[in-house]
């Protein structure tokens, strides 16, 4: 696995084994998350890379019988530990789903939503940081006039850019997107995919995608993962047109997946 | 022919399809004409009543069977408070239920709490009211109803609706059985529509770090809330109409009194109790103009919720 040239790593995933009840669903993965960069997961279905992502932010801890081993490390601490403030982790660790999820309250209050959770702002304040979210997930032009209507009055792609400007508004380190643009059009995806570049400016992201031009498209690193392995990892441009494994050159050449 | 044979058959099909539309739009016609039938013969039935006492009988505390004095004060007061204690009970209570039952409750204890909840939900009215009359009032009379006297009777304010006789049964004890009984009715409409929230919606609202608590109230709620009025107004549809079990432990009283511990009485369990007895054509009169009071009453809160859910709508903007 060449984690070497990734120099400066936001977050390591160290000997990190999954499991559902008893079936292993990730074995020993060892990664390294580049800071301020785009990282893709690909792989055919089932192949393990919404579970992987889904240890980021512990989101698999709302189910029982679902456990992680190993670690994953971010700003020195352990994510997996027992003692980690989940609330923390995830004003630290922002999620978007695979479809939009936009919640039943005016476009303001999505973004001021998380906001309010970890921070008491003025009236003010709260203004600039909606203004900022939107503005970040390039949806204010289209809601300014009416911020005070519900979220789910919008447009597919418009509800899945206010549900980044939400993820987004909270000042996250890490950006979690699973399979972001699964539910859109070409023309929302198109418009996803050019605010994921603008994003990783300020954040470092984590997309999962089962789209092979996306993540050839989007990202700086693409990890290719297939039945709970991690089979390569690299540069994506290296991945993509020089993969080391001939497992990875099928399944990006489409023979398999 | 081939061709022949296919008309014949279309032609059967449309006739038989002709046949059953109409079948079920008088079905459905039926309800309107039912309702319709029941309301009239109210108002019929209702006529002498009307005429002796016009609107005054809705605010006239009177009920005197020997003097054919006849107002519905008492009854429609007793209907409305002993509905809202109990609605204000019962609506925290199964709101943690359905919550429990749906986010919190480990799965082994899911199905049995729901089948439990079910399960008392189908219990006959009548046995509600035996079991308050027999084991609740005679509890509630010797052990809480004195305490509410001596600690919360002195209050000021709200001191008057705690004091008086501890006597176990009256429209507290009536208001506490009614919410018993629609409290299943509330929670597993509320554990149904929480149920098909979907999985992203919760987990986007975990994934900003809020609390469970925080996922239901601002999330889970206000998604489910056209759902959730529904099961609320089917309990205070419930909570109106009850008869048996009210009348079993209100007190059966035509007395107007501040003490929510002093006995009163409500529409149906006037109805129940008096029917049978009720002589003269003004008595029974001014009984069917109670029920039709009840018809009323409910058909108002009805609307009124409808026209809540739309307002609330319109203001989110789902009807722009």
């Amino acid at each position: 696995m060449n984690v070497e040239n990734i120099s400066d790593s936001r977050v390591s995933v160290k000997n990190l084994n999954f499991f559902y009840g008893k079936y292993r669903a990730l074995k020993d993965i060892n990664l390294e998350i580049a800071d301020k960069k785009v990282t893709a997961f690909i792989g055919p279905s089932g192949c393990g890379k919404s579970t992987l992502l889904r240890t980021f932010n512990r989101m698999y801890q709302l189910y029982p019988n679902q456990t992680a081993t190993g670690a994953i490390m971010l700003d020195g601490d352990n994510v997996l530990d027992k003692n980690q403030d989940l609330n923390k982790l995830r004003a630290k660790v922002g999620m978007v789903f695979q479809k939009p999820t936009p919640f039943p309250m005016s476009i303001y209050d999505n973004i001021a939503f998380g906001v309010k959770l970890y921070q008491n702002l003025s009236k003010n304040d709260m203004d600039e940081r909606v203004e900022w979210a939107l503005k970040k997930a390039a949806l204010w032009n289209e809601v300014k006039d009416k911020l005070k209507q519900s979220g789910m009055g919008l447009s597919g792609g418009q509800q899945q850019r206010l549900c980044i400007a939400r993820a987004i508004a909270v000042k996250p380190e890490v950006l979690l997107l699973d399979e972001p643009t699964s539910a859109l059009d070409p023309i929302s995806t198109a418009h996803i995919e050019k605010l994921i570049d603008e994003l990783k400016e300020d954040f470092t992201i984590v997309i999962v995608t089962h789209n092979m031009q996306q993540a050839a498209r989007v990202s700086d690193y693409t990890a290719y993962m297939y039945l709970g392995d991690l089979i390569e990892f690299g540069d994506t441009s290296t991945v993509f047109t020089n993969p080391k494994r001939q497992e990875t050159e099928d399944y990006i050449t489409g023979r398999f997946g | 022919m081939p061709i022949r044979l296919h008309d014949a058959r279309l032609k059967r099909q449309t006739i038989l399809d002709t046949l059953f539309r109409n079948l079920t739009r008088l079905a459905a016609l039926g309800v309107l004409a039912l309702l319709a039938a029941i309301l009239g013969s109210l108002i019929i039935g209702s006529m002498p009543a009307i005429h002796a006492f016009g609107f005054g009988f809705l605010v006239n505390p009177e009920w005197d069977p020997v003097n054919d004095q006849f107002g519905a004060l008492i009854p429609i007061i007793g209907t409305l408070i002993t509905s809202v204690i109990a609605l204000s009970i019962a609506i925290p209570v199964s709101f943690g239920i359905a919550l429990f039952l749906t986010e919190l409750s480990p799965r082994v204890l899911r199905r049995p709490l729901g089948v439990a909840i079910e399960l008392l939900a189908g219990i006959p009215s009548i046995i509600y009211g035996m079991w308050g009359l027999f084991v609740f009032a005679p509890l509630f009379g010797d052990h809480v109803e004195p305490w509410l006297n001596q600690h919360i009777g002195t209050l000021p304010y709200v001191g008057p609706f705690f004091s008086g006789p501890p006597m176990g049964i009256g429209i507290l004890t009536a208001s506490i059985i009614l919410a018993i009984m629609v409290i299943p009715f509330i929670a597993s409409v509320m554990r149904d529509v929480f149920d098909v929230v979907p999985t992203l919606l919760k987990e986007s609202a975990y994934g900003l770090g809020s609390t469970t608590w925080e996922v239901m109230w601002s999330i889970v709620l206000p998604y489910t809330k056209v759902g959730v009025a529904g099961g609320i107004m089917l309990g205070l549809g419930r909570a109106l109409g009850e008869t048996m079990a009210v009348t079993f432990v209100i007190g059966n009283a035509h007395e107007l009194t501040k003490s929510l511990l002093n006995p009163g009485n409500s529409i149906s369990s006037a109805l129940a109790n008096e029917f049978t007895e009720a002589f003269g054509e003004l008595y029974t009169a001014s009984l069917i103009e109670l029920g039709l009071i009840l018809f009323f009453i409910t058909f108002v809160v009805l609307s009124l919720a409808r026209y809540m859910l739309y307002k609330l709508g319109q203001r989110e903007g789902k009807a722009a």
